[in-house]
């Protein structure tokens, strides 16, 4: 199975890893996916006074369509408001790192990180 | 392929051809094209004569009858002919085979067939180490039991069975005793008639033979065994297998016993240092990391292990442009199930998805682990770094105890 150019970029370098406070008001938390499973997804977001996004980080236990899913999302995220960042679709990941099939489930575990985090973060600042 | 050095390690998979295999078979390709069946030209017997020797060969190196080996196409034809052919043949005397969770598809998936025809399968569980428990194995033998098949070593784990003591329990009960010795042959001495095994299934290209070509031992005397064909036609191989015989194939496999008789002994002892080496060195390198398999019951070349909190597949991701090994992973596979024997080996989900299987083989270097040793400790190192899960172990948080959203 060869995997595109643009997945194994962010599988190898991959862009926004690390942690942000998670008891930050302004900072929402996603954790998806179980190790059974085999694969954890945890992406955060910080929130500025406007509602967009300044920064964004993961961190993932998976494979490495699961590693890509989660760094690709971050970087999207970056600089959107929430809720350009709750539009974020699966397919367009999907797209844009060309998953085979059986990784689909990566790109689904990545928006529903992402609807996690913007929901963590609401639920913090409602 | 790039011309870039790589690294082989997946010997269980298949090994590579050995060249002096490759010469001997070169020949039969053009130079003796006959079919070993044509009993009325020179092409013919010559063919047949190359056959007649390469099967010296395989029962020289299983200290066996030449008229008790039967070629077929590989060991998952072997396993087929053997489990079907007994359960057809003697189905006046019983239906009932015993076998272990552990063993490979192509007898599990036989059973699941036989079971389909009317048969009835008990499947046995194994203890932590993968070990069979020889209580429970006699204890499930009953009136109507005519087979029980239990593999020589694990394909995963390189886990060795007490043959002796199964084939010792066969004799008690009158129950025949066929096992999957694919692993086995040709890497550890393998004679089945020491150990009371009717029939056992093997293939060349796990022992540096060609691929395409495997056979089955069939018992020939004290019990006189026979199984019913799988294949029909031409009667080929004392009508047990029809279909023309593929002699290049043959000539090499038997060229690949004839080599492994000679040598195995050393290969065993070489690459079970250079496997220790590699093991040793990720225990003492690496944290969390746990052997699967019972160590004191294990083929020399062969090492499974989990790297805890690190998926097998994203771990390969980071070495596979170098290095060729297999996983447990569910990721490797379209089901998205993690290794089936693992997990009958009582390992949780999480550790089965972060296997990693090395299998050593005659070619296999020092040069080879040591680069090995340096890429697998970067990666799984990496992968750490990247993982939710491992931050929270180092941070105290019981994982057990965590809401996970399973998907």
């Amino acid at each position: 199975m060869a995997y595109s150019e643009k997945l194994l970029d962010h599988f190898k370098n991959p862009k926004n890893v690390g942690t942000l406070d998670k008891t930050d008001q302004n900072v929402g938390t996603g954790l998806v996916g179980a190790p059974e499973c085999g694969d954890v997804m945890r992406l955060q977001i910080q929130v500025d006074a406007e509602g967009i996004i300044e920064d964004a980080k993961f961190k993932t236990f998976g494979c490495g369509s699961a590693i890509a899913s989660s760094s690709l999302a971050t970087e999207w995220l970056k600089g959107k408001s929430i809720d350009e960042a709750l539009a974020i679709d699966n397919m367009a990941i999907v797209e844009e790192l060309a998953l085979p099939p059986v990784k689909i489930h990566c790109s689904v575990l990545a928006e529903d990180a992402i609807k996690q985090a913007v929901n963590d973060y609401k639920t913090k600042n409602a | 392929m790039s011309d870039k050095r790589l690294i082989y390690l997946d010997n269980n998979a298949t090994t590579p051809t050995d060249p002096r295999v490759v010469d001997a078979m070169l020949p039969f390709f053009h130079n003796v094209p006959g079919n070993a069946a044509s009993r009325n030209h020179p092409f013919g017997w010559a063919a047949e004569e190359a056959v007649d020797y390469a099967r010296d060969q395989i029962a020289k190196l299983l200290d066996v009858d030449n008229r008790e080996i039967i070629f077929t196409s590989g060991a998952t034809e072997s396993d087929n002919l053997a489990l079907k052919g007994v359960f057809e043949m003697y189905k006046r005397k019983g239906n009932h085979i015993i076998t272990l969770k552990t063993e490979h598809k192509a007898v599990l998936d036989s059973c699941k067939k036989i079971e389909k025809m009317g048969g009835e399968v008990t499947y046995l569980d194994v203890d932590d180490k993968g070990m069979i428990n020889l209580a429970e194995l006699e204890a499930a033998i009953k009136k109507e039991t005519i087979l029980i098949s239990v593999m020589w070593a694990n394909n995963e784990t390189g886990v060795i069975q007490p043959m002796k003591e199964i084939g010792d329990i066969c004799a008690k009960h009158g129950v025949l005793f066929m096992s999957d010795a694919t692993q086995a042959v040709g890497k550890i001495k393998t004679h089945p008639k020491e150990l009371g095994i009717h029939l056992m299934a093997f293939t060349s290209h796990k022992m540096y033979g060609p691929k395409g070509v495997g056979a089955l031992f069939v018992n020939r005397k004290n019990p006189r065994v026979k199984v019913t064909s799988q294949m029909d036609g031409g009667g080929h191989e004392r009508g047990m297998r029809s279909g023309t015989l593929n002699v290049p194939g043959i000539v090499g496999f038997g060229m690949a016993a004839e080599i492994a008789r000679k040598e195995m002994d050393a290969d065993a002892a070489r690459l079970s240092v250079l496997r220790d080496k590699l093991e040793q060195a990720f225990i003492d390198n690496l944290e969390e990391v746990y052997v699967n398999g019972d160590p004191a019951h294990r083929m020399p070349h062969v090492c499974n292990i989990s790297f805890k909190h690190v998926e097998g597949e994203g771990l390969m991701m980071t070495f596979n442009q170098e290095v060729g090994v297999s996983s447990g992973s569910a990721c490797t596979s379209a089901s998205l199930e993690p290794s089936y024997v693992l997990i009958a080996y009582g390992l949780g989900d999480d550790l089965a998805h972060s296997s990693i299987r090395f299998s050593l083989g005659r070619f296999t270097t020092e040069q080879d682990i040591d680069e090995t040793i340096a890429l697998v400790s970067k990666g799984v190192n990496h992968m750490r770094d990247l993982s939710p899960i491992w931050e929270m172990y180092k941070e105290g948080v019981d994982l057990d105890a965590v809401q996970w959203t399973e998907h």
